[in-house]
């Protein structure tokens, strides 16, 4: 009798144990992190990615979370929605994935948000600076600022600081990021009393920019704003100064990339761009992490790496602080995080957005020098 | 607002339209003799644009930035993406020649996808957009209204002198005579002693070394180069083969140019218009005038 009730449980154990790996009793803290590796912003892929394995070791260096080590699995969106729409899915579904951080493009970011917000699972975009994307839902907060900031950032610094009275903006149509930012310094320069002589769309991944340019440049424009990222700005600042433009370029963190003075070389010499961080900011947080990271990969970290950084640091908070992997409970963290990280001090607003400052950074020899920071 | 049609924009078609016409070349002529639409053409210009990239880095340690340090990438894109051309033609199209044509279409496509990708792949090169180095020294001059780069001019002059060549070459020599004479009738050519086959690798050879010239001036104008950069381009200059008439090499020319200007002209009046207006002019041509402006009126010539 005793012997078969003993066979019977060991049946029922043995029948039980494939499933010990998707439950809660996991051994480990499955993250999902999204990032894209190759594509067209490939190079931010790579910061990004770098970010969030530093902030995952030295969670699991201090003991994990809930005494649990934490497991990173990583995907790559390759830069494209689809691409992105997959990988949100299969880290959800197949790897189990408590909270997702990630990803770097707005437009992809758009095509994971609904997603996670399907299956309550909380996602951080780390550097999607779209109002969109947390627009989504509740589960969907972001590490960065938003691009009316910045686009209005850009639009103040260029009309109290350039003193430029008219102004052209070129960006990519098939890029929200892009575009949000060029309506956005658009409106702004325009209420500051300044003149938005162009304003001119390109199809995404053309190398041809010289039939824009040529229109927007017949009205000589003090300054360009161009919100795209850094392949194409280069090729846009070199074709610009072909066609005799001599005034600055202006733009959003998209230009943050070693890649840009590669490609450009002095093209965008003396040309100002927006951005989250400089490695050059003073503050004890910035330069520990920037050692940190630097003696790790052998880099100083650009703005994508702090992003990366922060992002996984804020989303790994919250899920120690709700004590459980559940992502309604994790959300409820989320919400009410207040944290000092590498970018400033987060807190969200209604819409899931953190509240801080940008910093507006120079190209000069053909480095990246801090210009000066602009609080919201 | 500056005029659509300004100097300016002007210049900026002629300049996309020389890279469009060297392209378009390679479809036209490849078409005449073997009636095969070869889409991984596009792709041939890719290969250019690396090899001119490549022997920039291998050369720039004995020659500096100039005339003669271009000359040799332009000599070698050619040759790499001519030699890829031949190969691609005798691997993947020949055995396939006298099988029904969609084969050797669908083939085409695939050696476009197995160019790209296996670019993609080679850790040397990767998916990623490279800068394109400025391997001659950028001069501009001011002519009235238009700044113009000594880059037009060395697009303009490299387009112009193998266009010239390729011209002579087909109507003065025996080897242009032995082209015409297999694109108008292979069996009867094979008959009066041409060997076939040799004549179908040489139009691939020069058909892919124009693709190439092509990779190095596009490399040099636009400075971005990526392992996918061929497939827009190669699309275009194929509906300018297909607007001048294809199998026809004037035609093809002039359809280049046309489509160079027209794609500025539509982008400077609306910058989404730019991209779309190539195949608005496709189906404008198939519907009007399907054999194109230099074409011949029958629907197939065999």
């Amino acid at each position: 009798m005793k012997k078969s009730y003993m066979i019977a449980l060991g049946l029922v154990a043995g029948a039980l144990l494939p499933f010990a790996g998707c439950d809660k009793a996991a051994k480990t803290v499955n993250i999902g992190g999204v990032a894209p590796l190759t594509g067209e912003a490939a190079t931010f892929g790579v910061s990004t990615k770098n970010g969030y394995d530093l902030a995952v070791s030295e969670w699991n260096a201090k003991g994990g979370i809930q005494g649990k080590q934490v497991k990173l699995v990583f995907a790559d969106d390759k830069g494209d929605p689809a691409e992105g729409a997959t990988v949100y899915t299969k880290l959800i579904e197949q790897d189990k994935c408590c909270a997702i951080v990630g990803t770097v493009m707005s437009k992809v970011s758009l095509a994971g948000a609904p997603i996670c917000q399907a299956a309550k699972v909380p996602m951080i975009a780390t550097a999607s600076t779209n109002p969109k994307v947390t627009g989504v839902g509740n589960f969907v907060f972001r590490a960065c600022f938003i691009d009316p900031f910045q686009g209005t950032v850009g639009a103040k610094f260029a009309f109290d600081e350039l003193h430029a009275k008219k102004a052209a903006c070129l960006f990519d149509v098939g890029n929200d990021y892009t575009k949000g930012l060029s309506e956005f310094f658009k409106t702004k320069f325009t209420a500051l009393g300044g003149e938005v002589v162009g304003f001119e769309g390109h199809a995404t991944g053309t190398s041809d920019f010289k039939a824009q340019l040529t229109k927007v440049l017949a009205a000589k424009p003090d300054v360009l704003y161009v919100s795209d990222y850094y392949s194409d700005v280069a090729i846009i600042a070199k074709q610009a100064r072909e066609l005799g433009f001599k005034g600055p370029l202006v733009g959003g963190d998209g230009w943050d990339s070693p890649k840009l003075v590669e490609i450009a070389g002095p093209a965008v010499e003396g040309c100002f761009f927006t951005n989250h961080y400089s490695k050059d900011d003073k503050a004890p947080i910035v330069q520990e992490f920037v050692a940190k990271y630097t003696a790790k990969y052998g880099s100083a970290p650009d703005a994508l790496a702090a992003l990366g950084y922060d992002g996984a640091n804020i989303m790994l908070d919250a899920v120690n602080r709700a004590g459980s992997t559940d992502g309604t409970a994790i959300q409820a963290a989320m919400v009410k995080t207040d944290l000092r990280v590498v970018t400033g001090q987060v807190k969200f607003d209604g819409d899931r957005n953190p509240v801080k400052s940008a910093v507006i950074i120079e190209i000069k020899d053909g480095k990246q020098a801090y210009k000066a920071t602009v609080a919201p | 607002m500056g005029s659509i049609f300004s100097p300016q924009q002007i210049v900026n078609g002629l300049q996309l339209g020389a890279i469009y016409a060297l392209i378009a070349l390679g479809y036209t002529m490849v078409y005449g003799i073997v009636r095969l639409i070869n889409f991984a053409h596009g792709d041939f210009f890719m290969v250019g644009a690396y090899a001119a990239f490549g022997s920039f880095f291998i050369f720039n340690v004995y020659l500096p930035k100039g005339n003669m340090l271009a000359f040799v990438a332009l000599i070698l894109a050619m040759a790499a993406s001519g030699l890829i051309a031949v190969l691609t033609d005798h691997f993947a199209y020949k055995p396939l020649r006298y099988k029904p044509k969609l084969s050797s279409l669908v083939t085409a496509i695939g050696v476009s996808m197995l160019l790209e990708y296996t670019f993609s792949a080679i850790p040397l090169i990767g998916p990623s957009p490279r800068g394109f180095p400025e391997i001659l020294p950028k001069k501009m001059y001011h002519f009235g209204h238009a700044e113009v780069s000594n880059y037009v001019v060395v697009d303009l002059a490299v387009a112009a002198v193998l266009m010239i060549g390729l011209t002579l070459l087909i109507q003065r020599s025996s080897l242009g005579r032995a082209m015409r004479a297999v694109s108008q009738d292979k069996d009867a050519a094979r008959l009066m002693g041409i060997n076939v086959d040799r004549i179908i690798s040489l139009t691939f050879l020069i058909g892919g070394s124009f693709a190439g010239a092509a990779g190095l001036l596009a490399g040099l104008t636009y400075p971005r180069i990526q392992p996918y950069m061929g497939i827009l381009p190669g699309l275009k200059a194929f509906i300018a083969a297909v607007l001048g008439g294809i199998g026809s090499i004037p035609g093809a020319v002039l359809g280049a140019f046309i489509m160079g200007i027209a794609e500025t002209c539509a982008t400077a009046y609306n910058s989404l218009l730019g991209e779309g207006i190539a195949f608005v002019i496709l189906i404008v041509v198939l519907l009007l005038r399907p054999s194109g402006i230099f074409g011949e009126k029958t629907a197939d010539k065999i």
